[in-house]
């Protein structure tokens, strides 16, 4: 690093070491029907980073990650993705230029087995897990492939809705909530499957309430609140901000 | 003579196999339409239409092409089926997330349109259509003669059902079709063509109906009113079975085509209604239908 770096400010300059930004959100508005649910959201996701949307509940996180994905359509602004303009994308089209999305809900098929749900996703690009290193990983999914998705435990489905996009070889996952009403041990699990994404290099934009949780994983955090960005800072940051982040987040 | 509850055997059979023939048609429409209605909640009035168009495709393919009943059998279901792909992608699309009283009442339209074209042209009195040549006749099958042309009716029915079944749970696509109907977004989320699947779905819809067509041709007449007066029991039928249900539609087919049968044989008078008097005591007991899930 030169000496003209360090004065500048060290956030912006520091991450993706000089590459485009993976993912790149400018002014991003969406709608539900009337009602305006997102007023201009910018953000950016570097390549191989984690990032992290913090907010209190109902302040737009979900609704941003899909507007960006395209499952909302009413939508204004821009939305890049490894340079390219995805706003006029077909949703179908999305996943295959390399973008992978986890619902909140985990959208767990209840009449399709396990290993349908596993199977389900096309994959779309090389450099995604084999199901063998997925079952490796995850024991319980192999052991109950055979049964309906749903009968799994809240644990397994979100275990399941994760190992089901690493097989697509997609390159940037729009992952929310994954640790949502989790008991504590399968929260440490997807914490450690979020660290063996991140040695694959794939990109994770990850929205979760829980920012001890995402502060061992997370190389970026944005705050949103009434359908904006309005802090972003570095996990180097985070201590610091730790007392001001409790208050606004209302934890 | 052997009688069954003082009726003959004979007798029983014969209502039983037309019970099971009758119940081959339900079968077969209502799983169309059950396929339909699953992924895209759309109640298909035109079914009958479509069924009636197999027939007509078959009689025409074979008096203006010379092309016989088994090339019929695959190629009329076939031409229903891009009949049914055109009218989704041009119109039918239009109507998706809207109440489906409107799908209802568009498909309900083309229905009256199809039918009315053909009686236009083909008058309301049925053109004949001969059975091919080696299902003539009747095979002594021990306690009755079976009509060689209704065994295979009965046998073809069940092999495209239960193929049809084990295509919606077994395969890839399958797993697709039922995802899809679970939650057709997060679906096309992961990258699969869901308009696509939705053609698809709704053009092989149609050519099950389309087949229903061709194995009718030979028993009733080819006729442009043959799929209305069908299809009203067969809409019975998919209320009872539970709307959206593929094991349903199949079973309650079958059933209700045989209690028919056995009800003409018992209690004639109301062979005629049986269907819907069962229709309104499932209705009352159990609204989401026999195999239907429970809101
Ligand atoms: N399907 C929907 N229809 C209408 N409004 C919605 C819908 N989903 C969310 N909203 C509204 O949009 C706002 C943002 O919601 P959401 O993105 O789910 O928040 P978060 O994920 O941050 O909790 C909220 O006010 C919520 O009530
Ligand atoms: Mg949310």
């Amino acid at each position: 690093m030169t000496a003209t770096d360090t004065l500048t400010a060290p956030a912006t300059v520091a991450r993706g070491g000089g590459a485009a930004p993976q993912l790149k959100v400018r002014k991003l508005e969406a709608w539900y029907g009337e009602s305006h649910a997102l007023h201009g959201v910018d953000l950016d996701v570097y390549p191989g980073e984690t990032v992290t949307l913090l907010g209190r509940n109902g302040v737009g996180k979900t609704t941003t990650l899909r507007a960006i994905m395209g499952i909302i359509r009413k939508r204004k602004g821009e939305v890049e993705f490894e340079q390219k303009s995805i706003m006029r994308v077909p949703l179908h089209r999305i996943a295959h230029a390399g973008l992978g999305f986890v619902p909140e809900e985990r959208g767990i098929f209840a009449s399709l087995t396990v290993e349908e749900n596993l199977t389900l996703p096309p994959v779309v690009a090389k450099g995604g897990m084999s199901i063998e290193k997925i079952y490796e990983i995850f024991p319980n999914l192999f052991e109950r492939r055979g049964s309906p998705g749903t009968k799994l435990s809240g644990g397994e489905q979100q275990m399941l809705a994760i190992a089901r996009i690493l097989r697509t070889g997609v390159r940037l996952i729009l992952l929310d909530e994954p640790t949502e009403g989790l008991a504590p041990v399968i929260v440490e699990r997807i914490g450690e499957v979020l660290k063996v994404l991140k040695t694959h290099g794939v990109s994770v934009l990850l929205v979760e309430q829980n920012f001890r949780f995402a502060s061992r994983i997370a190389d970026h955090f944005y705050v949103m609140d009434h359908g904006q960005v309005i802090d972003s800072f570095t996990v180097s940051e985070l201590p610091a901000r730790t007392e001001a982040l409790n208050t606004a987040l209302g934890v | 003579m052997t009688t069954i509850f003082g009726v003959a055997l004979p007798v029983l059979t014969g209502q039983l196999l037309i019970g099971l023939i009758n119940g081959s048609f339900y079968a077969l429409l209502s799983l169309g339409l059950a396929v339909i209605f699953g992924l895209l909640r759309i109640v298909n009035f035109a079914h009958g239409a479509f069924y009636m168009l197999g027939a007509f495709a078959a009689w025409m393919l074979l008096n203006f092409a010379g092309i016989g009943y088994w090339g019929a059998l695959f190629l009329a279901p076939l031409i229903v089926a891009v009949v049914g792909m055109v009218i989704e992608r041009t119109m039918l699309r239009a109507l998706y997330g809207l109440d489906h009283l409107y799908g209802l009442l568009f498909t309900f339209g083309l229905a009256l349109l199809l039918e009315g074209g053909f009686r236009h042209y083909f008058g309301t009195s049925g053109q004949p259509f001969a059975a091919p040549e080696a299902l003539r006749g009747a095979t002594n099958i021990g306690f009755m003669m079976l009509p060689n042309y209704r065994g295979w009716v009965v046998v073809a029915s069940l092999v495209v059902c239960l193929g049809t079944w084990a295509i919606i749970e077994k395969t890839k696509i399958g797993a697709y079709l039922r995802a899809a109907t679970e939650n057709s977004t997060l679906v096309q989320a992961f990258g699969v063509n869901v308009p696509l699947l939705l053609t698809l779905t709704y053009g092989f819809g149609c050519a099950l109906a389309g087949v229903a067509g061709v194995l009718a041709a030979p028993l009733f007449q080819v006729s442009p009113l043959m799929g209305s007066n069908l299809i009203i029991i067969v809409f019975a039928v998919v209320v009872i079975g539970g709307m959206g249900s593929i094991l349903g539609a199949i079973v309650t087919g079958y059933m209700l085509g045989i209690v028919e049968g056995l009800c003409k044989v018992f209690y004639p008078e109301a062979a005629n209604i049986v269907v819907f008097v069962i229709m309104a005591i499932v209705l009352l007991l159990r609204p989401a239908g026999l195999f239907g899930k429970d809101s």
